[in-house]
């Protein structure tokens, strides 16, 4: 038994093979091994959502999962989201809405907001606040992000 | 701060996991959904020698009807028990609190065994076993024990459960059509821990019978309100003065304020959200 581990996953379509050490979180892993450092580390509790991003379909908070644990799995990173038709959507929205100002939270934000769409999220403003509550931004009051999931939803194309 | 430097294990079997877990004299800390653990790693709250990682561990993924009775493996996340139909049908209690804990990525990976074992005493779960007289099912290599909710929550992040034993899973009584059941919490923040929170049970509410009073949030461990729940006891629905009497029967001396809240606040909020969840049951 070693303190580092090997590991094995899909990042945006792409295999990585690394060695690990076991105390390493999944977003640490990502920004420091593989070179990805769009997904951001703010509290590292698991408070903020500025690490959040898709392990195997789901939203996760990067910094509450161990990159170990994500060995055999597929992983998408905000530089992973046009692949997406959603995706790029909601970056071409929040560009339009200014939606972000210094852009920290931006990676979370998206990867909350694809999984509210595609899990047929209503365009409703309060569920979408509720959804995103998750996600902390500092600049921009939140207000101009929610119109920017609000448009996406509102245009339909998502589905 | 980063985690520790730790060993980690991966077993694929109950057995093999038990196995770990009563080894030689190394620190082994199951690894649930991780999602209080790695904060309390990174914070270095917690420093174990080794990590046994529970997410191999399929056959602690279930939620199955046995008779009158609801069983969920320790391992079913939050996400999985919200969208349960056997959940929402015969566990409502648990389905009322559930948009409570935390926020959708956590709920992607937190479980229902995880938050059990930690015992967090501002989380939900803990307050919703013991308001529902849950079983608690524990497993070692000497093979499985039951442990009632009232007995397993004894402290802050302390509980019954022994350092070779796993909780396997949970077993809940399945709703009847006369029982009603109240929830409410106030946090700071939409999904934050609460400053004050109740789970409430009732055999009936038309006249109040068979009540368990649960707050979370403002003591040691999940507090039973037997005062409250005896004030209430055989009055009718909504009844105002039995409702005070009620909000004026707390345990107050049980209470424990935390950073930013008082004792006395932390009374303050408990009468509220008790009054308020009684007039949503």
């Amino acid at each position: 038994m070693a303190q580092t581990q090997d590991i094995e996953l899909v990042v945006n379509g792409e295999t990585i093979q690394a060695s690990v050490p076991v105390r390493t979180n999944l977003v640490d892993f990502l920004r420091d091994h593989v070179g990805l450092t769009g997904s951001h580390v703010g509290c590292e509790q698991g408070v903020c959502g500025a690490c959040t991003l898709e392990v195997d379909g789901v939203a996760v908070r990067g910094c509450l999962m161990l990159a170990v644990q994500a060995n055999g799995s597929q992983v998408t990173t905000i530089e992973g989201v046009s692949a997406k038709l959603v995706g790029r959507q909601l970056q071409r929205a929040f560009v339009e809405h200014n939606a972000l100002q210094c852009g920290f939270c931006t990676p979370g934000m998206i990867a909350s907001s694809i999984e509210y769409i595609e899990q047929g999220g209503a365009s409703d403003r309060a569920a979408i606040r509720e959804h995103l509550s998750g996600n902390y931004c500092r600049c921009t009051g939140y207000q101009s992000i929610v119109d920017a999931v609000v448009s996406v939803i509102d245009k339909g194309a998502a589905a | 701060m980063k985690a520790p430097d730790i060993l980690y294990e991966c077993p694929q079997t109950v057995a093999e996991a038990v196995a770990l877990l009563s080894d030689d004299g190394r620190f082994c800390q199951p690894l649930a959904g991780g999602q209080s653990l790695m904060p309390m790693m990174h914070l270095r709250l917690a420093q174990p020698e080794v990590l046994i990682d529970l997410n191999a561990l399929a056959e602690l993924d279930f939620i199955e009807q046995v008779d009158d009775t609801i069983h969920v493996g320790s391992m079913v996340r939050y996400t999985t028990l919200l969208n349960s139909e056997l959940i929402r049908r015969h566990v409502p209690l648990m389905s009322l609190s559930l948009p409570h804990v935390a926020h959708s990525a956590v709920r992607n990976r937190g479980t229902i065994g995880g938050s059990t074992a930690l015992a967090d005493p501002a989380a939900e779960m803990p307050a919703v076993l013991k308001a529902l007289n849950a079983v608690i099912v524990a497993v070692s290599q000497s093979g499985p024990r039951e442990i009632s909710a009232d007995d397993f929550f004894q402290g802050i992040y302390e509980t019954a459960l022994g350092d070779d034993e796993l909780v396997h899973s949970i077993k809940f009584p399945a709703a009847t059509d006369q029982q009603r059941f109240g929830f409410y919490e106030l946090a700071r923040r939409h999904g934050d821990y609460a400053m004050a929170g109740v789970a409430v049970s009732a055999q009936s509410i038309n006249p109040y019978t068979g009540l368990r009073i649960i707050f979370f949030g403002v003591a040691d461990q999940p507090l039973r309100a037997t005062g409250a729940e005896a004030a209430l006891e055989g009055s009718m629905f909504k009844d105002e003065p039995a409702i005070l009497e009620a909000q004026n029967a707390l345990p107050a001396d049980e209470f424990t304020g935390d950073v930013g809240v008082s004792v006395d606040t932390k009374v303050q909020l408990a009468k509220v959200v008790l009054k308020r969840a009684l007039l949503a049951m």
